[in-house]
């Protein structure tokens, strides 16, 4: 079974803080990580590999630098990883990523499964996975919790959605892409041997040549939104702790203004 | 494309550094110097630098060949299921009521599914004046290929200049698709919507960064401008009995709306007997309960108030309630009008997940707590003492 993970390497969010008296982003010392949605991807490819066989292949679009996130991916047991890299992909937008990653996808050849996370942690859009779908024109499934079973021979799969008041039990012929959520696995760590095998391992680079992306579908020409301005939101909290020399007191006064409000009766 | 810093203009006041995103700006020699492989044009840094004009952007984009001034309308997905509309499209028919308003465009409803038209007249006494409707068993449930297939058709017949969907589970799953094929340019889960006086472009304001940025976003060259919006931001239409519109029914072929994948069964979760993503009131428990029994008081408050119960990640990860309850980034995103925070501390994804609610309360014993920061109410002190009190604060009026 060739599976193929999609994956995005971020900024480690943690770090990320806000200064107070400029009001701003602090990314100082940020570091680049596997956007932890993909780990629960790349750990459900390999369980699938290890019961079923075949190749675990990661693949990142992003500068030089994402690969090390497919490293770290290699480290954690993917067989292969490829980086879609070149100056003409900066400033894509979901649409314009979408096609660079079907692209590549397509280049690699042969796949039966391509999962991703449900969404990246710096963006947040969860566009990129049924974007590449629809550019691949295979079967997409959103938010999925558990994979059931996989028919080899009859080239089905049988997966779980999560919906907001429950889960949809889903069948599907393959090849499909499936965007998954937390619930799904518990990703393990890189093992010492992944460890050894990703010290040495090069990623190989394909191009937007390579690719034979058409120039008009990549980067920031190919890419219909325009980011027109980015700030800092204002919060909402007061930052006031509710004074009161009991816990009856403190809780009577925020009740008096939840009723005030009319937000309990 | 190209970006650069104009030595001559760059002052070296350093306003432009905090702005990038992309941690692409350096002080070198006391001038800005951007690193073009971390850039990702956003234009952050030219807003910042209004003052000495000393950055340039010179983007090349790809002109579209649609002839833009064909394309008219505010469209709003109604999403149902099993016959049942959405809220959070009572929501969008308010909101895109104002956008048509100020384009002086008609607002339109788009209803698919299975037994569905009934619903038609309703989505015209909130607002809507026409309502495209495909009505067919093909369309019982929610699957991608179908629904993304009828409604990039209706796009591509009737030209709408705007199409907003709920960023639900269903309408971020299929929406993103319909964009793709109709290709043009979608904004995920935006919370503020306009229209730009000048160029009448719909601007689209969303988090990025889990909630520590905000972005403005347009769509120039390309029609329809889509986005989803989240639940929760905007009020709910009223209902006028009185008003009229106009229902449009269109037949598509059945092979039209096949779907490769097929559902099998639908299992509703027992323990959400509220959807948390539409609760009005929220009441969360997180590692300060200790241990799962606990949960008892959380659930025992959210009743007594009508709320649903949500959870942050430390409460899940120890196996105490269902993932289904997380709220934050890696669980739901919520906006409820009183959001009530019982031992949570407060992690950036937490509050991703939960600070654009109206009215916040937290819980917390430590006073240093991030979590105080975003709370319009913060109690400092033990939980166990603060939610019974508040329990019979609320019965005893």
């Amino acid at each position: 079974m060739n599976i193929v993970v999609s994956i995005k390497q971020v900024p480690g969010t943690t770090k990320v803080a806000i200064n107070p008296a400029t009001n701003t982003l602090i990314r100082a010392g940020v570091e680049a990580i596997i956007n932890p949605f993909d780990m629960y991807a790349i750990e459900e490819a390999i369980r699938l590999r290890e019961k079923f066989g075949g190749k675990v292949t990661c693949i990142t679009m992003g500068p030089p630098q994402a690969e090390e996130a497919l490293k770290s991916a290699i480290a954690m047991g993917a067989d292969d990883g490829i980086l879609i890299s070149d100056r003409a992909f900066a400033g894509s937008d979901t649409l314009a990523t979408s096609y660079t990653l079907a692209m590549g996808i397509k280049k690699l050849g042969q796949f039966d499964v391509i999962l991703t996370g449900k969404q990246a942690m710096d963006g947040d859009t969860a566009q990129v996975g049924p974007g590449i779908a629809q550019w691949l024109n295979i079967p997409f499934i959103a938010w999925v919790k558990k994979i059931e079973d996989v028919k080899k021979d009859a080239k089905t799969i049988r997966v779980e959605r999560m919906m907001d008041d429950g889960y949809e039990v889903l069948e599907g012929p393959l090849p499909i892409l499936l965007s998954v959520v937390k619930e799904i696995n518990e990703p393990r760590t890189e093992s010492l041997r992944g460890k050894m095998k990703a010290k040495n391992f090069k990623a190989t680079v394909f191009s937007a040549k390579d690719i034979e992306a058409d120039p008009d579908f990549i980067g920031l020409r190919g890419s219909p939104t325009i980011v027109n301005r980015v700030f800092v939101p204002v919060r909402s909290g007061k930052k006031e702790l509710v004074e009161g020399a009991t816990v009856e007191e403190k809780v009577g006064k925020v009740v008096a203004s939840l009723r005030e409000s009319k937000l309990v009766n | 494309m190209a970006i650069r810093v104009i030595t001559e203009k760059c002052v070296g006041c350093k306003l432009c550094i905090p702005t990038c995103a992309q941690g692409a700006i350096t002080y070198v020699d006391k001038k800005a110097v951007i690193d073009v492989i971390k850039c990702n044009y956003c234009g952050a840094c030219i807003d910042a630098c209004k003052k000495f004009k000393a950055i340039l952007i010179e983007i090349d984009r790809k002109v579209s060949d649609q002839d833009l001034s064909l394309y008219k309308g505010v469209w709003v997905y109604a999403e149902q299921r099993n016959g049942e509309i959405a809220s959070v499209v009572y929501e969008l028919l308010n909101e895109g009521r104002k956008l048509a308003e100020q384009l002086g465009e008609e607002l339109s409803a788009v209803l698919l599914g299975d037994g569905v038209t009934c619903q038609a007249e309703d989505l015209i006494q909130h607002g809507a004046d026409n309502v495209y409707v495909v009505d067919n068993p093909k369309l019982k449930d929610f699957q991608d290929d179908s629904y993304a297939m009828a409604m990039a058709e209706l796009c591509e017949e009737y030209k709408p200049n705007i199409v907003l969907t709920g960023a639900t589970a269903i309408g971020r799953s299929f929406i993103p698709k319909v964009a793709v094929m109709l290709e043009t340019g979608l904004t995920a889960d935006c919370t503020q919507l306009g229209i730009d006086d000048y160029t009448k472009l719909l601007l689209q304001t969303r988090p990025a960064f889990g909630g520590n940025l905000m972005a403005t976003i347009t769509c120039t060259n390309f029609r329809p401008q889509m986005s989803t919006v989240r639940h929760k931001v905007f009020k709910k239409a009223a209902k006028d009995v009185s008003r009229k519109g106009k229902i449009f029914t269109k037949v598509f072929a059945d092979d039209l709306l096949k779907s490769r994948t097929k559902l099998i069964e639908f299992v509703k979760e027992m323990e959400s007997t509220v959807n948390l993503s539409e609760a009005d009131i929220i009441v969360s428990g997180g590692r300060g309960l200790g241990e799962a029994k606990n949960f008892a008081l959380v659930r025992e408050l959210a009743e007594l108030i009508n709320g649903a119960v949500g959870a942050s990640r430390a409460a899940v990860d120890a196996g105490w309630i269902p993932y289904s309850h997380q709220v934050g980034q890696t669980g739901k995103t919520v906006c409820p009008k009183l959001y009530i925070a019982c031992g949570i501390s407060g992690s950036i994804q937490h509050m991703a997940g939960m600070q654009s609610s109206e009215t916040i309360i937290a819980i917390n014993k430590d006073p240093n707590a991030p979590i105080f920061e975003i709370a319009t109410y913060g109690i400092v002190g033990d939980l166990f003492e603060v939610i019974p009190a508040m329990i019979s604060a609320i019965k005893n009026r």
